[in-house]
C-alpha cells in the first residue's frame, strides 16, 4: 500500500476557536475511511485545510509525497485532491454537462472547451444522469444536485476524493444509490474520506474510521475497534448505539 | 443559430450606417456617431469585468482618463500620435493588472466601492500633479491635421477599429476557456477555485481587458478633443453611464453592450435635444428601469412573449365587449 495523504499536526483557530487541534493521520491509495464527530467538531474546517480554503494555523499536509501545506484551492484540484461541499456548489445557470466539463477543462486534463464537455459526457453516465446533460443545474433536485457534484469532482481525475455529508437530505433508496456510486468510484483506484453522520452508512462502507471531537482526532482505526472505544462512545455515539452495537453483535 | 447569424447580420449593418456617416451627414451628427462608437467600444469593455466575470467596476473613468493623459503627455514631449495611442494602452493595461491584483480581493459592493475610489484617487493624484500635467488647468494636446470634417471622419474609424477589436476580443473570449472560467467565477467562485480556476489570475486579465481599450479610446479622444482636464477625464457620470449602456442591453451577452450603448446614446440625444435640464434625470430614470423591468437587459427579452400577450390583449378586448352587450 502506498501512502496518498499524510497530515502532520496539523492545526486551525478561528480568532479564540482551535477548530482543528494538532491533527495528524495518514490515507493509504483506495482507502474509503469515514470521518465522524459530532456537529461543531471540525470535520468540515479539516477539510478546508486539505484543500486549501483555509490556511494552515500550524502543522503540514502532505500529498502524493509532496509538501502542498501552503497550496491554494485551485491548485489541490489540479493536483488530484477534489472534494464536495456540505452544501451543494453548482453553476446554476450553466447546464449540467457544462458544470461537469468545468472540473474537466479546469482541474482535469481536457486541452479544450470542446475536449471538455466530450469526456463530461462519460461522467455524466457514470453517476447516471446523462438525461440531464442539457439543463440548467439550478432545475436538478437535490438527489440529483449530489450527483452532478460527484461527476464535476470525477471529471477532474482525482487520485483523492473527500465527500462532505453527500448523504445529507437523501432517503434511503437514493443513500443506497449514493453509496453504491461511491463503492463504483473507490473501484476506480480513488482514496475516499467520507464524512457522514449516519452511522449504518459509515459502518456499512468504511475501511478505516476516523473520529474528531472539540477539533481533536480521538480515534483512528479499524471500525469494529473504534465504535468500541469507550471516548468515541462518550464524546458521539452515545451509550446506547454502544449497547445496541453489543446486542446485534454487529460484524464490522 | 439562425439568431445569432441575424444578429451578426443586423451588426454589420449597424456598423456599416456608423461608418458611413462622414458620407451623407453634417459635422453634428459625425459627432454622435463617434460618441456612439466610443461608448459602444467602452461598454464591450467593461463587459469582461462586469458582464462575464460578474464583478461590478466603476472603474471604467479611471482607464479612460489615464489613456487621455498618457497620450497627451506622449505627444507633448515629441511621441508620434499612433506610438502615444499604443503607449496610453499598455499603460493602462500595466495600470489595470497591478490595480486588480489588490482590488479584487474585493467581492460584491465592497469591489463596487473600491473601484469607484480608483476614478477618485487617479483624478486627485492627475490635478495635483501639476508639474507633469497642468494641474486643474488641463493640457493642451497636439491637433489632427486637417478640416474639421476630415478630422471628425479620421477619429470615427479609427474608434471604429477599437469598437471591432474589442468585440472580437469579446467573441474570442467568450468562446475560449478564458471565457468558461470567467462564467464559473461569476456563478459561484468558491465552485471555481474548487474545479481547479486560478481565479485570481482570471480575475485580473478579465480587469485587464476591460481596461486597455479605455485607455485607447482615451487617447484617442484626447487627440481629438484638443483640451483635457481632470473633472472632464475622470468624470463619475462616465463611470456609471458605461456599465449602465452594458446593463441596458444584457450583461455577459455579446451583442448586449452594442445595444445597450446605442439604445442610451440615441435615447440621450432625444432628451438634449428636446429636455435639455432634464438630461441627467435619465440617466436615473434608466437605472431605475433597468432594476424594475429589465433585470437581464433588452437582448434577453422575451420578444415572442412580449409579442403574444399583446396580441392576446388586443383579442381579448373586443370579447367582454361582446358579453358585457
Ligand atoms: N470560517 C470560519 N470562521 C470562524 N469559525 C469557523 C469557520 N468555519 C468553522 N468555524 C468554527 O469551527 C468549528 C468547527 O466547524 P466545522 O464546520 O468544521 O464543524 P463540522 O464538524 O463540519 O460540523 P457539522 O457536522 O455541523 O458540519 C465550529 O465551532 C465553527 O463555528
Ligand atoms: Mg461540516
Amino acid at each position: 500500500m502506498t501512502e496518498i495523504l499524510r497530515l502532520e499536526h496539523v492545526g486551525k483557530s478561528f480568532g479564540g476557536i482551535r477548530a482543528v487541534n494538532d491533527v495528524s493521520f495518514s490515507l493509504q491509495q483506495g482507502e474509503i475511511i469515514g470521518l465522524i464527530g459530532p456537529n461543531g467538531a471540525g470535520k468540515t474546517t479539516l477539510v478546508n485545510l486539505i484543500t486549501g480554503v483555509h490556511p494552515l494555523s500550524m502543522g503540514k499536509v502532505f500529498f502524493d509525497g509532496e509538501d502542498v501545506s501552503r497550496q491554494q484551492a485551485y491548485q489541490a484540484a489540479r493536483r488530484g485532491l477534489a472534494r464536495t461541499f456540505q452544501i451543494v456548489q453548482p453553476f446554476p445557470r450553466m447546464t449540467v454537462l457544462e458544470n461537469v466539463a468545468a472540473g474537466a477543462l479546469f482541474g482535469g486534463q481536457a486541452g479544450s472547451v470542446n475536449a471538455a464537455l466530450e469526456m463530461s459526457r462519460a461522467e455524466l453516465a457514470f453517476v447516471g444522469l446523462e438525461d440531464f446533460a442539457d439543463t440548467p443545474a439550478s432545475s436538478l433536485a437535490l438527489p440529483n444536485r449530489k450527483r452532478l457534484e460527484l461527476a464535476k469532482s470525477l471529471a477532474m481525475r482525482p487520485k483523492a476524493l473527500m465527500l462532505d455529508e453527500v448523504n445529507a437530505g437523501l432517503n434511503a433508496t437514493e443513500i443506497d444509490g449514493a453509496l453504491e456510486l461511491i463503492r463504483k468510484i473507490a473501484d476506480r483506484g480513488v482514496t475516499i474520506l467520507i464524512i457522514e453522520h449516519l452511522m449504518k452508512v459509515v459502518l456499512s462502507i468504511s475501511q478505516r474510521i476516523l473520529v474528531l471531537h472539540h477539533g481533536e482526532l480521538i480515534a483512528d482505526g479499524d471500525p469494529g475497534d473504534v465504535i468500541r472505544n469507550p471516548r468515541v462512545v462518550e464524546a458521539y455515539l452515545g451509550s446506547k448505539f454502544a449497547a445496541r452495537v453489543q446486542a446485534e453483535g454487529h460484524h464490522v | 443559430m439562425m439568431k445569432s447569424l441575424l444578429h451578426y447580420v443586423a451588426l454589420v449593418l449597424w456598423l456599416a450606417l456608423i461608418a458611413s456617416t462622414p458620407l451623407f451627414a453634417d459635422n453634428y451628427t459625425i459627432r454622435i456617431a463617434i460618441s456612439l462608437t466610443m461608448f459602444s467600444a467602452m461598454a464591450v469593455s467593461w463587459n469582461f469585468i462586469g458582464g462575464f466575470t460578474g464583478y461590478p467596476s466603476f472603474s471604467t473613468a479611471a482607464f479612460f482618463g489615464i489613456g487621455c493623459y498618457v497620450g497627451a503627455i506622449a505627444q507633448r514631449n515629441g511621441v508620434p500620435l499612433v506610438l502615444a495611442w499604443v503607449l496610453a494602452s499598455v499603460f493602462v493595461a500595466v495600470f489595470a493588472a497591478l490595480l486588480g491584483a489588490i482590488i479584487l480581493r474585493l467581492k460584491g459592493h465592497y469591489f463596487a466601492i473600491g473601484s469607484i475610489a480608483i476614478v477618485e484617487v487617479t483624478r486627485l493624484i492627475t490635478s495635483s500633479w501639476g508639474s507633469l500635467t497642468g494641474g486643474g488647468d488641463g493640457l493642451n494636446v497636439p491637433l489632427l491635421q486637417g478640416n474639421p470634417q476630415e478630422v471628425a471622419s479620421f477619429v470615427l474609424y479609427v474608434m471604429l477599429s477599437i469598437l471591432v477589436l474589442a468585440f472580437c476580443t469579446s467573441i474570442y473570449v467568450d468562446r475560449s476557456k478564458l471565457g468558461f472560467a470567467l462564467k464559473c467565477i461569476s456563478q459561484n467562485e468558491d465552485a471555481a477555485n474548487m474545479v481547479g480556476v486560478n481565479t485570481t489570475v482570471y480575475k485580473i486579465i478579465a480587469y485587464t481587458l476591460s481596461a486597455v481599450f479605455c485607455g485607447t479610446v482615451g487617447a484617442v479622444y484626447a487627440s481629438w478633443i484638443g483640451y483635457i482636464d481632470p473633472t472632464d477625464s475622470f468624470s463619475i457620470l462616465l463611470t456609471v453611464k458605461v456599465p449602465v449602456m452594458v446593463l441596458l442591453g444584457g450583461a455577459g451577452t455579446v451583442f448586449g453592450p452594442i445595444v445597450g450603448a446605442g439604445a442610451f446614446i440615441l435615447l440621450e440625444e432625444v432628451f438634449w435635444a428636446n429636455f435639455l435640464e432634464w438630461n441627467r434625470a435619465i440617466l436615473g430614470l434608466i437605472i431605475v428601469f433597468l432594476i424594475f423591468f429589465l433585470p437581464n437587459g433588452l437582448l434577453k427579452l422575451d420578444y415572442n412573449r412580449l409579442f403574444k400577450r399583446l396580441i392576446n390583449k388586443k383579442a381579448r378586448t373586443p370579447r367582454t365587449m361582446d358579453g358585457t352587450s
